[in-house]
């Protein structure tokens, strides 16, 4: 299994922990991955927003790249790329204006796309090509007792759907509880957390990260565990400024992949938890705990 | 928690500063008190504009619309909207442009394609905002200092120079075009992001840097290249 790694800016940037948890649960796991070489940016939502032809000009120089590599099989980890390249990919195939301006665009630079990448998420990949049997045998410090609400965000399941359901994605409860987590029933798991605009218009991003993170506490969850950089830094960040509009609601989110990695044993210190703003803590509860609480409620009845 | 939200958005100011001499639907948000139509009139039109919008790739479908709602229903931001999106769609296929415009509504989607997803006519209501900012953009229609299009434009500028985007120049950048004292109300997020070593400044580029710019004036001069 070899596959093309898009790691896209957030993960070079404010989501490194991502790129730093994802790449060692890969190597554990056999993937094996190569950088996409130069690849820039995708554009994401700020330029699909403005400019639709500019921007899948911009993410097709990375799927001619990938094509041009040898692998053109892509890892997206970051959800905007992952919508965006395929987002590309689409619009390549359906619409012919917009295949003979990318055709010309990549022409000046001196490439081609032949428009059959395939652009998958890890999620996917995890799931379909690695196995959810594969990835238990790995496991040697099972995340018994943890309660985790799997959070999927918008991007890697609207609007193309490619590996799970659109409403009820459970590619990631099925990881989670394969790695000996509980997930939470957590109905807001595609609910938006509101993208750029905890920046641009706080009062409605600031609004969505506290429902978000207040229906997570009422579900009783330890954690938040998601797939996208943005996601985890609104969900993690604005801690302070929700707690100053709704009240203190603590719940750390981390990725997927640093669950992995704490499941498989590697150190914690290599999984980039240390990067979060809220914390995330979580020791496995020593095996004779339930023995030792059974002894003491039989003392306490005596 | 119930303010009124588009008070808080800033953007009343440009709502309120529609043409001169006609009645404005000012009172929306039951702050002031001015008896105004709330319907539109032929007249408003700006005749072909939906047309235009329609024939744009991933925006044909809107001529289906049956206004069902589903997609303000779904709208996890159609509260602080003053169209709901549903009545964009209307009033961008009845040619309502400068409403459509004007609206916060096209500024305020976040791209979570929710609404795309349930239309029961499969309109890309997200392509269609997308189209309309564009639009705005093009004819400058938006707040002065309003950060969602200073966003944009900083981010697309940082990409064409460098290929890559360096998020906490970006921030920085946006911040200093729109309202740095925003910026020093987050002090605690920018000490966050120090203490746990995401706070870089050093620009991010590819190798071929000069690649993007040329691949992108290609697409603004077809004959050119």
């Amino acid at each position: 299994m070899k596959y093309s790694y898009f790691p896209g800016c957030s993960l070079k940037g404010l989501g490194r922990a991502y790129e730093e948890s994802l790449l060692p649960v890969m190597k554990h796991l056999g993937v094996e991955l190569q950088e996409l070489d130069d690849w820039n940016c995708c554009g994401a939502t700020a330029y699909m927003a403005v400019d639709e032809a500019k921007a899948c000009v911009l993410a097709a120089r990375n799927l001619a790249l990938a094509e041009r590599s040898g692998n053109p099989q892509i890892m997206a980890p970051c959800a905007a790329c992952y919508l965006v390249l395929n987002k590309t990919k689409h619009y390549f195939h359906d619409y012919p204006a917009m295949k003979a301006t990318i055709d010309r665009a990549l022409a000046a630079v001196g490439l081609t796309y032949a428009g059959d990448t395939p652009v998958r998420h890890p999620l996917d990949i995890l799931l379909n090509d690695v196995g959810i049997e594969a990835i238990k045998q790995k496991v040697v410090r099972p995340l018994q007792g943890l309660k985790v609400a799997s959070y999927y965000g918008c991007q890697i399941v609207r609007p193309y759907a490619t590996f799970d359901d659109q409403n009820n994605p459970t590619s990631m409860d099925r990881l989670l509880e394969a790695l000996g987590a509980t997930v939470v029933r957590y109905p807001l798991k595609t609910k938006c957390c509101g993208g750029s605009l905890t920046g641009t218009v706080p009062e409605a991003g600031i609004r969505m990260v506290y429902i978000l993170l207040n229906e997570a506490r009422k579900r009783g969850a330890d954690c938040l565990a998601t797939v996208c950089p943005l996601c985890q830094f609104n969900l993690d960040a604005y801690h302070a400024q929700v707690r100053a509009e709704y009240g203190d609601v603590i719940v750390p989110t981390v990725y997927f992949t640093q669950l992995m990695g704490l499941a498989f044993g590697l150190p914690a210190k290599q999984l980039g938890l240390h990067r979060a703003a809220v914390p995330f803590r979580w020791r496995p509860a020593p095996p004779e705990a339930p023995q030792v609480a059974a002894v003491a409620a039989a003392l306490g009845s005596i | 928690m119930t303010k009124p939200p588009a008070a808080s958005l800033g953007l009343v100011a440009h709502k309120a500063g529609s043409k001169p001499g006609r009645p404005t639907v000012g009172g929306r948000n039951g702050s002031d008190f001015k008896i105004a139509r709330t319907i539109k009139y032929e007249s408003d039109r700006v005749v072909s504009f939906g047309r235009d919008v329609m024939s744009v790739p991933g925006c044909e479908q809107l001529e289906s619309c049956i206004q069902r709602g589903t997609c303000s229903g779904v709208c996890p931001l159609s509260i602080y909207m003053d169209y709901t999106p549903r009545q964009v769609m209307a009033l961008t296929r009845a040619d309502f442009k400068n409403e459509v415009l004007r609206s916060h509504t096209i500024w305020l989607c976040a791209s979570c394609y929710a609404c795309t997803v349930e239309c029961p006519q499969q309109i890309r209501i997200t392509d269609i905002m997308y189209e309309l900012k564009q639009r705005a953009i093009l004819e400058r229609i938006y707040p002065r200092h309003f950060p969602i299009p200073v966003l944009a434009r900083e981010f697309n500028a940082m990409v064409r120079k460098h290929g890559r985007i360096t998020e906490m120049v970006l921030v920085i950048r946006l911040f200093l075009k729109t309202d740095w004292l925003a910026a020093l109300g987050n002090w605690r997020l920018g000490l966050d992001l120090m203490r746990t070593g995401r706070f870089s400044l050093i620009t991010e580029r590819i190798k071929n840097h000069g690649d993007i710019a040329r691949m992108l004036d290609a697409v603004d001069h077809p004959k050119e290249s």
